[in-house]
């Protein structure tokens, strides 16, 4: 029992992660009907940024910061100067470049930094707080829960609440419409771009010290489950990215703890199949009919 | 801005003189064959201009041009004196030209007040998009009803009302109205003809108004412009086109 009620802690903290990166993933769906494959390299890109900010300042705030302004800076970028220009009418076209995308930024970090693993420190202790004997989560772990809560109440505030919000949404809904209506739609997903790359980039600064390490590859598996989690979720729905993240952090935790870590990769994939097999628009899917 | 709310308050029988829209020699299209070939059209400021014609005419194109969604090959578009060439689509909203686009845009998965309130995001002024959205309100109590309602709860008439408010919510001096009949029961389309003809009266708003439905077309319009295959067959008077059959034989086959 100690055990599951442990698991289940782990997996819930894994599982934020998880959630924050497939609602990166979501936003960008949702702004630009684009799966973005390079979104775990660009993630990484910007914790390299991290990186180098903290061991020039010796701070790690320093160093987030400069994570979650180099993850706007990048999204800013790639849609700019690499996205826009990509032929939409072909979903292929988008994936070969975002695939491109990968190994190019994966290519200049390993030549930069060198392809080892760099240690990545947290603020917090990882030491597992105990209760009644059982250790639950660790300091940072909370920390990870904070950090998780605050981007997604920020996002759904920021959609639901705000004339930027708004614009973004009608926006992505329809374009045509909102130029006619004097919306900047080119900006708007500019923007799309930017903010789900800096989501991307937390959630990789919040992760990567708790696997491995910094690495050019360090956001690979990660991005595979949360892609898992993000279809789990829908892939349009950001409340289905919270929920999907979660639940593959579960199972994951589950998979890993009883079954053995090896595991773990390949439960990550028979998830993807079966929700791909089973509920291909994902759980959340809404089936609201578009009848304009 | 306050520039253009005086001109749109302005009384009809001063501004029925002056020009608001000028099209010459307007040509555009999608691909190397031209959908308008050599289009001249003027519009009086405080009036209603109905463009007719069967399917394929180019009354659609004609509108996508003019609010910028279709770059023209040749001619010149001149609204409220100024060139409209290489405006940015998003710009004419804040010049006071304002564009229904036909199956009316709709944006189905936002509210109705999102719906409204996009139409006035472009006002720096909170105060001014909040008094003009009360406004469109006040117009439309079915709308009120159903601030919270998504967009695709709509009937058919309440989306063309919300279409319609929406474009309303910027003030417009000259409204793009492409097709507002489609689908409509005759008594919600006899509502919303009058809506312009109240529109036009009260407040001086300009509409260049594209229909299929000659007959209620005709029955609001002041000027009516035929089409066929891309081009302008005649201009004239509605009245005039309303009431001489042979002329309405000829132009629109009834």
């Amino acid at each position: 029992m100690d055990r599951f009620v442990f698991l289940t802690f782990d997996g819930l903290s894994k599982g934020a992660v998880l959630a924050a990166f497939a609602l990166a993933l979501v936003l960008i769906w949702r702004a630009a009907r684009i799966v973005n494959f390079a979104q775990g390299a660009m993630a990484v890109a910007a914790a390299y940024a991290a990186y180098s900010v903290t061991s020039a300042t010796g701070s790690y705030w320093l160093g987030f910061g400069a994570a979650l302004v180099g993850g706007l800076l990048i999204g800013l970028v790639v849609e700019r100067a690499v996205m826009r220009f990509v032929d939409h009418t072909s979903p292929l076209a988008e994936v070969i470049v975002a695939l491109g995308l990968v190994l190019v930024l994966q290519a200049v970090l390993g030549m930069v930094y060198g392809n080892e693993f760099l240690p990545a420190g947290t603020p917090f202790s990882r030491t597992a707080l105990t209760a009644g004997g059982v250790p639950l989560l660790s300091r940072y772990d909370l920390f990870v829960f904070g950090a998780v809560l605050l981007v997604v109440v920020g996002l759904a505030l920021l959609f639901t609440r705000t004339p930027v919000g708004l614009r973004m949404r009608a926006s992505a809904f329809a374009p045509e419409v909102s130029r006619l209506l004097g919306v900047n739609v080119g900006g708007m997903l500019t923007l799309g771009w930017a903010l789900a790359s800096a989501v991307g980039a937390l959630a990789a600064m919040l992760v990567i010290p708790t696997e491995l390490g910094l690495h050019p590859h360090a956001m690979d598996l990660v991005f595979v489950s949360a892609f898992t989690a993000a279809v789990v979720g829908g892939l349009d729905s950001p409340p289905g990215a919270v929920v999907g993240g979660l639940a593959v952090g579960l199972i994951l935790s589950y998979v890993s703890g009883y079954l053995g870590s090896d595991v773990t990769p390949m439960a990550v994939l028979v998830l993807l199949l079966a929700v791909l097999l089973v509920r291909p628009g994902g759980l959340f899917s809404s089936t609201v009919a578009r009848q304009v | 801005m306050t520039a253009d709310t005086t001109t749109a308050a302005a009384p009809r029988a001063g501004a029925t003189a002056d020009v608001i829209l000028r099209v010459s020699g307007l040509t555009a299209g999608y691909g190397a064959a031209p959908v308008l070939s050599d289009i001249d059209l003027t519009v009086r400021a405080g009036t209603i201009a109905a463009v007719l014609g069967a399917n394929g005419a180019g009354k659609t194109t004609l509108l996508r041009t003019l609010s910028g969604l279709v770059r023209p090959s040749a001619g010149e578009i001149v609204f409220g004196g100024q060139p409209l060439r290489d405006v940015p689509v998003e710009q004419l909203v804040r010049r006071g030209m304002a564009h229904v686009p036909e199956g009316r845009g709709v944006v189905a998965e936002l509210t109705v007040d999102e719906n409204l309130r996009l139409g006035g995001l472009w006002r720096r002024d909170r105060a001014d998009a909040a008094q003009a959205l009360a406004e469109v309100y006040e117009l439309f109590p079915p709308l009120a009803q159903r601030r919270r309602h998504a967009g695709h709860q709509l009937s058919g008439g309440e989306r063309q009302m919300l279409a319609l408010g929406r474009a309303l919510v910027a003030r417009p001096r000259l409204l793009l109205l492409d097709e507002p009949s489609l689908g409509l029961a005759p008594r919600v389309i006899a509502q919303i003809m009058g809506l312009l003809r109240e529109l036009r009266d009260r407040t001086g708003l300009t509409v260049l108004l594209v229909e299929q439905n000659v007959r209620s077309a005709l029955s609001v319009a002041d000027e009516a412009v035929v089409m066929s295959l891309g081009r302008v067959v005649t201009a004239t008077s509605a009245d005039r086109l309303r009431d001489d059959e042979e002329l309405r034989h000829a132009y629109l086959g009834f």
